[in-house]
Formats: C-alpha cells, structure tokens, sequence
C-alpha cells in the first residue's frame, strides 16, 4: 500500500528519529511511504491557543499537500485528532470569513484519510504483531487526544504487547492527563508540572526502563522532568519500539 | 486566600469575603499549589467520589442515552427560552406564586431585600444555592442589615470560616475534618449556639454540632432563601434536591420563600424531570437517588410557606445564549463531575478560578457570565479558558454532554481577537504566535527554521539537552523544572531529502 507521511512539525524539528522509525517499519512491513514534502503542520498550536484565523493557511496547506492519497499516517494522536476533529470547523471559519469557500469540501475528502499510526496498523492493516523486538521493561501512558478525543482504545497496547521480548508494566493512573497541554504548559508551567511530577512518580513506580506513548508532545514533557531529575527512563515514542528489530545497539 | 483570624468585634461588621481581587489563574494556581494540606485535602476527596461516580454510572446500561436526552431536552430549552419563561411565570402565578425578573445581580438583590423587609423579618435562612452565590446575595443582605444564615454543612463551614467555597456541590472540600472542628469551636458560639464542649473531629460529632447550631436557626427563620435545580414550564413546578434535609427545613418551615433561579434551570415538562433526576444525582454525589427532593408549586394554604417569590435571573445567560458555540453552557446542570475528573482543579481547587464556579464549567461559563462575548474581560477573567491542558477527562463525563474542551479553545479565540485590538503593537506572544504562523505557512521556511534551529542546537545544547534559555522569555516557564531536547541537528525532512524517499539507508 502506498501511504503517505505526515510527520507533525515538532517531530520534524525535534524528534526526526520518530519519523525515521514509522519509514522503517511500514518499508519493512512491505508498504510504500511517501512524504510530500508540502507539508508543514496541522494547525493545533495556533488552534488551541486562540489564534484560529492562523490556521486557515495551514489547514489550506495540509488539504492540498495530502489530497492525493487515500491513506495518511501520523505518528501522533494528538495531530490526527486536530486533523479528523477540528480542521473541518476551521474550514467553517474560512467559509464564514469569506476566505475559502472550497475549504470545506476538500477537508472533508483528506481529513477522514488521516490515521493514527495504531489506527493504520491496527485498523488499515490488520495487524497487531509488526514482528518488532524489544527486550525491555516498558511502561504505556495512554494521552488523553489520542484516547478521549481520537479514541484508539487499546490498539497501541495490542500492539506493545505483541512485540518479542518486551515487559510491559502497568502504569498507574495511567488515564489521568500528563499536563503537557500545549502552550498550557508555558503559560501555567507551575501546574503543568505538578501534573507532571505526579505522572513522573507514577512512571518511577513501575521501575520500567522504559516509558512510551503515541505522542511525542507529551513524551517531551515528562521526558524533560525525568531528565531533570536525572532518572534513567528513557522515553521512547511506540513507533521507535514496533520498528526495533532487537538487532539495534 | 483564607482570611486570616481577626477579632470578633470587626468580624461580625465586616462583608464576607468576595472573588474579588484573586490574580489571573496562573498566579493563583501557583498559590494553591504551594498549599501541601489543600493539595492532599483536594486529591483525597477528588479521588473518592471519582471512583464512586465511576461505579454508579456503570450500573446504567442506558447512561449514554441519558446523556445525549439531558442535551437535547436542555437544547430545546434554549431554543424556545422566552415562550418557555412565559409559561412558567403563568404557572407559578396561577398556584398563587409572584414572580419577578431580574436583569442582574443588583436587582436581584434587592429584591430579595425589599421581600424580607416587607415581610418583617431581619434574617434568612439559606438553602444551598450557586444562583445566590454567584450574585453575592449574602454580601448584599448583609449590608442592608439582614442577617444570613447557611444551612448546608458545607457552605456553613465556608461561612463560619469566613472562607471562600472552593467546589460546586462541596464548597469546603478544601478543609478536612480537623480544620472544620477548629473553625466550629471558634466561630459558632459569636453567631448562635456554640459547639459542644470537648467537640472531636468525629464526622458524627462534627454533625451532630451543626445540627443543634442551625435548629435554633431553622425555627426561628420567618423568611427562606433557595435555588432552584429545575423548574418545571407546564404546571409551575420547583426542584430542589439535597443530601441534609436542611433544604426540606428551609423549604417548609419559615411564612415566607423566596427562590432565585438562573432562567435556564427550566424543563419545559414534568416527565422531563425524569432524565435529569437520573443524570443528576449519579454524576453529583454518585447516588441513584438523592435522599430529599422537594417539589413545590405556588403555595399552598395550611402547609409550607405562605408566600412564595420566584425571581428569574438574566446576569449574562443572555448574553451567552447569543453565542452559538457558548451557549451549550447553559446546559449545565451544576452537578460538579466535571470539577471531580479534572486534573487541574484536583491540583489546584476551586479558589484558584476566582468564582463560585470553579474547574472546567467555571473555565467557560465564568467568562460568558462576566460578558466576554459584548465586551473585553479582565485579566482574570480572561486567564480562565487557558486554565486547562485540555485533556478532555470533563466532557466524557458532563451528563449533559457540554463539550468543554471546545467551548474552552472558542472562548481562546474571543480572548486573543480582544487582546489583538486593544493592543497597538502585538503582545509578545501574539508576535511569537504570528513568527511562527508566517514560518509554517510554506515548507522552506520551515525548513530554513529548522537549519537555523539545528545550528543553534550546536551552540546551546550539551548532550542534546538544553537546560535552560537565556532571558525569561515567553517559554522561560518552561524550563524551570524540565529540560528539553535540543533541535535535531537535521530535521525528519533534510534527511529524507538527503536519503531519497527514506530508501537510501539509516545515518
């Protein structure tokens, strides 16, 4: 299958490593993957920050770069439920603008294309053993888009848990929010990070080696506490671990 | 935010404490957040009627249909408010009520202190209720020389403690038992009946002590204040229900009631009460059924009271129900599940949101209520919609389906497009926001960005790690207790041009 890569701005910038791992494992599952090189970003920050007149051109940027495929990945459930969720009411704003009155139609052609990875896996590909391995402890933390607003459910769970090797430890209060929140955690950092340090705690509990995630936004966060507090946790994104082979160092 | 002790002679004469003055949220949030006691208060109470709440709605098959009729029949509400209001003001009267409508809070006042006053009386008895806190109804009597008494446990330990409520439902959750016997010793005997000698921290002791306090108070009373929880358009019909019985006291005891009720409190039918009398309870205490539901109708002669004042309140619900995305506010039910599930209010409680209603409901309803659809707010009132990480915990379980999350990035918007034309040259963040806007809008400035951020990551950053960033800065916030990873050195993008398609191998 040919499917095309949106690879979210911050992952771009600040964690290449992730995009790198979802081109390995869908290459090493067989698939073509595709990257047009359009794209920039979805639009959540400015979105969720009360600058939405700003993401009319992003969002006009995003419907045009991907409208030519049928399947889209995104290794962040986060962008996927801006994507799916909230691009058609800024479609809505452009058309009540008087900016874009096309807007409408062609978010609603892309943005139902657009997939979670662990949807893709999951849903598009019927699979849950990727014949990934992964001889560690590992610690799941569930974020709140891709569950409450995308709704994966347990497939990135599935997922972990099929892989060779791998430990997987509960982690407590594993529903309750990290804190990241976007901008939320500059402009009210004092309590993104007691939400933090609370999950910190959580994930130290477990003794995993390692903690992973569908979204690397969240990941950076409490991976920056664990840092801080010198902790050896690594955070890893759950693309990172379905494309280990074990033969990595 | 807790007065401090005082003596007794200025206490008696001095207005009860007000929202007024409480910074914008980050401010007072990082206040709470210093407060050890409230924190662990706040995350013990939260957590148990978390789980409660939880069990009790998984008994029900049905909950989500539940739901999405306690929308709907809220919905149509709205859409058919001014007939509906008509209906009820003609009920009411027809069952021997008097009805009187109140643009805003000064009116609603005053006439609840004009109705007193007529009716001789120089104090009330008060039946929990957020419309009257929300106008500061106590405040106002008080200074027209009426005494005002609380009758719920918990809004009476709030009161006693010259304190602020910090919750919807439970406005002491704050305070653990050892705090609420401190503040009984103190403050009940300068107001009536003192606390029993040798009083504990025993939750039936503690009770027992509220009881003889208010009984005095029950029975002297000629004229009750209430809310109301619903208000029933067909036949006139008032709800209130509650936990303590105090309600049903104020209800039926004193000659005179007076309810002020939020006009969007009604249901157009008495069937409809059906839905709301499942969800509410269930998402409140996490009860099947409240113990006391009192319903009344007009008056009626030789049982209760025998006069009866309903006064319908505006206060901005107008205005809010002019916003097409706002207005699903207005559905609220006031049943606080919202606040229990938030990760933010357990973190920092209710006083932190600067209004008696606090937590995800607060964030939005607050900001409507105080106008921000007409008219730029105050800073604190426009800290409220960023209050949230928008986790989305409050909507999966609002039983009337308010999508808070949504609400909450609208009101955003209202509040930069306000800040945007009140400031001639844009804010920091507005310039940060539009840097980033302009850089994003074609993929070479972002990747011309991203070259410049992965040279800057060489300079900056010591094993890919940055500490900390020069100056304060609009992210400074951040890096007080987190690091962060520095920029890639080459971004996902130069290395799938470098490699060609992600085919030519991993360095």
């Amino acid at each position: 299958m040919r499917i095309a890569l949106f690879i979210g701005c911050y992952n771009d910038a600040l964690f290449p490593e992730v995009g790198r791992a979802v081109v390995r494992l869908l290459q090493r599952l067989g698939h073509e993957v595709d990257f047009p090189l359009d794209q920039t970003c979805c639009g959540q920050m400015h979105f969720n920050s009360g600058y939405q007149d700003a993401c009319i051109p992003l969002v006009q940027r995003f419907t045009a770069a991907f409208a030519g495929f049928d399947v889209v990945v995104t290794p962040s459930g986060s962008c996927a439920s801006m994507v799916r969720r909230y691009h058609p009411l800024v479609a809505g704003l452009a058309a009540e603008q008087g900016v874009d009155t096309g807007l409408a139609g062609l978010v609603a052609e892309v943005s139902p294309r657009v997939y979670e990875l662990s949807e893709l896996l999951v849903d598009v590909l019927g699979l849950t053993d990727v014949g990934a391995r992964f001889p560690h402890t590992v610690a799941f933390h569930p974020t709140c888009h891709s569950t409450r607003l995308l709704g994966v459910g347990d497939r990135p769970t599935r997922l972990l848990r099929a892989v060779a090797g791998v430990t997987v430890v509960d982690l407590p209060h594993a529903a309750s929010c990290c804190g990241f929140g976007g901008t939320f955690a500059v402009k009210n950092a004092d309590t993104s990070v007691a939400m933090g340090l609370d999950k910190v705690d959580d994930v130290l509990a477990t003794g995993a080696e390692v903690l992973t995630a569908a979204d690397t936004s969240c990941l950076m966060h409490i991976g920056g506490l664990l840092s801080r507090r010198g902790s050896g946790v690594r955070v890893m994104h759950l693309a990172e671990i379905l494309a280990s082979t074990g033969a990595e160092a | 935010m807790t007065a401090g002790p005082e003596p007794a002679a200025t206490r008696r004469l001095r207005p009860e404490p007000t929202f007024r003055g409480t910074p914008p949220f980050p401010e007072a949030a990082r206040t709470a957040l210093a407060d050890g006691q409230l924190r662990q208060n706040l995350g013990r109470a939260t957590t148990t009627i978390r789980t409660k709440r939880a069990a009790v709605v998984a008994e029900r098959a049905d909950w989500e249909q539940l739901r999405l009729s306690g929308a709907a029949i809220k919905d149509a509400v709205l859409r058919d408010l001014p007939a509906l209001l008509d209906q009820l003001e003609a009920a009411v009267t027809t069952a021997g009520g008097v009805v009187h409508w109140a643009r805003d809070a000064a009116e609603a006042n005053a006439i609840v202190a004009g109705i007193t006053r007529a009716a001789g009386a120089t104090e009330v008895v008060k039946v929990k209720s957020m419309a009257t806190q929300e106008i500061e109804l106590n405040e106002a009597l008080r200074r027209e020389g009426i005494d005002v008494w609380e009758t719920d446990l918990a809004e009476m330990i709030v009161q006693l403690g010259h304190d602020l409520p910090s919750h919807i439902l439970v406005p002491a959750i704050h305070r653990n038992r050892s705090e609420i016997r401190d503040i009984f010793v103190d403050e009940m005997v300068r107001v009536g009946r003192a606390a029993p000698v040798g009083l504990t921290n025993e939750p039936g002791e503690l009770a027992e002590a509220a009881r003889l306090h208010l009984r005095e108070k029950f029975l002297r009373a000629r004229v009750a204040v209430s809310g109301a929880n619903f208000a029933v358009a067909e036949t006139g019909t008032v709800v209130v229900v509650e936990s303590e019985g105090n309600g049903r006291m104020c209800l039926t005891l004193p000659e005179t009631l007076i309810t002020v009720m939020g006009i969007e409190k009604l249901v157009p039918t008495w069937r409809d009460l059906e839905v709301f009398l499942q969800l509410l309870p269930r998402s409140a205490t996490a009860e099947r059924m409240n113990p006391y539901t009192s319903l009344w109708t007009g008056v009626t002669p030789g049982d209760g009271p025998r006069a009866f004042h309903l006064i319908l309140l505006d206060n901005g619900r107008t205005d809010t129900l002019s916003d097409a995305t706002g207005r699903q506010a207005l559905r609220c039910i006031r049943c606080s599940a919202c606040l229990n599930v938030c990760p933010v209010y357990e973190r920092t409680g209710g006083q932190a949101y600067g209004s008696v209603y606090p937590g995800p409901i607060g964030a939005i309803l607050t900001p409507q209520l105080r106008g921000i659809a007409k008219h730029p707010v105050d800073k604190q009132t426009a800290s409220l919609p960023f209050a949230s990480s928008l986790c989305g915990a409050c909507f999966d379980v609002c039983p009337v389906r308010i999508d808070i999350p949504e609400v909450l990035v609208h009101l955003r918007g209202q509040v930069v497009r306000q800040s945007e034309a009140s400031h001639r040259l844009p804010t920091p963040e507005a310039f940060g926001m539009g840097l980033a806007a302009w850089t994003l809008r074609t993929p070479r400035r972002l990747a011309m960005a991203e070259r410049l951020a992965g040279l800057g990551s060489r300079l900056v950053g010591r094993h890919g790690t940055i500490r900390r960033i020069p100056g304060p800065g609009p992210i400074g916030g951040w890096f007080r207790s987190r690091n962060l990873r520095a920029p890639a050195r080459e971004s996902f993008r130069a290395w799938w041009r470098r490699t060609g398609s992600g085919r030519g191998g991993e360095s």
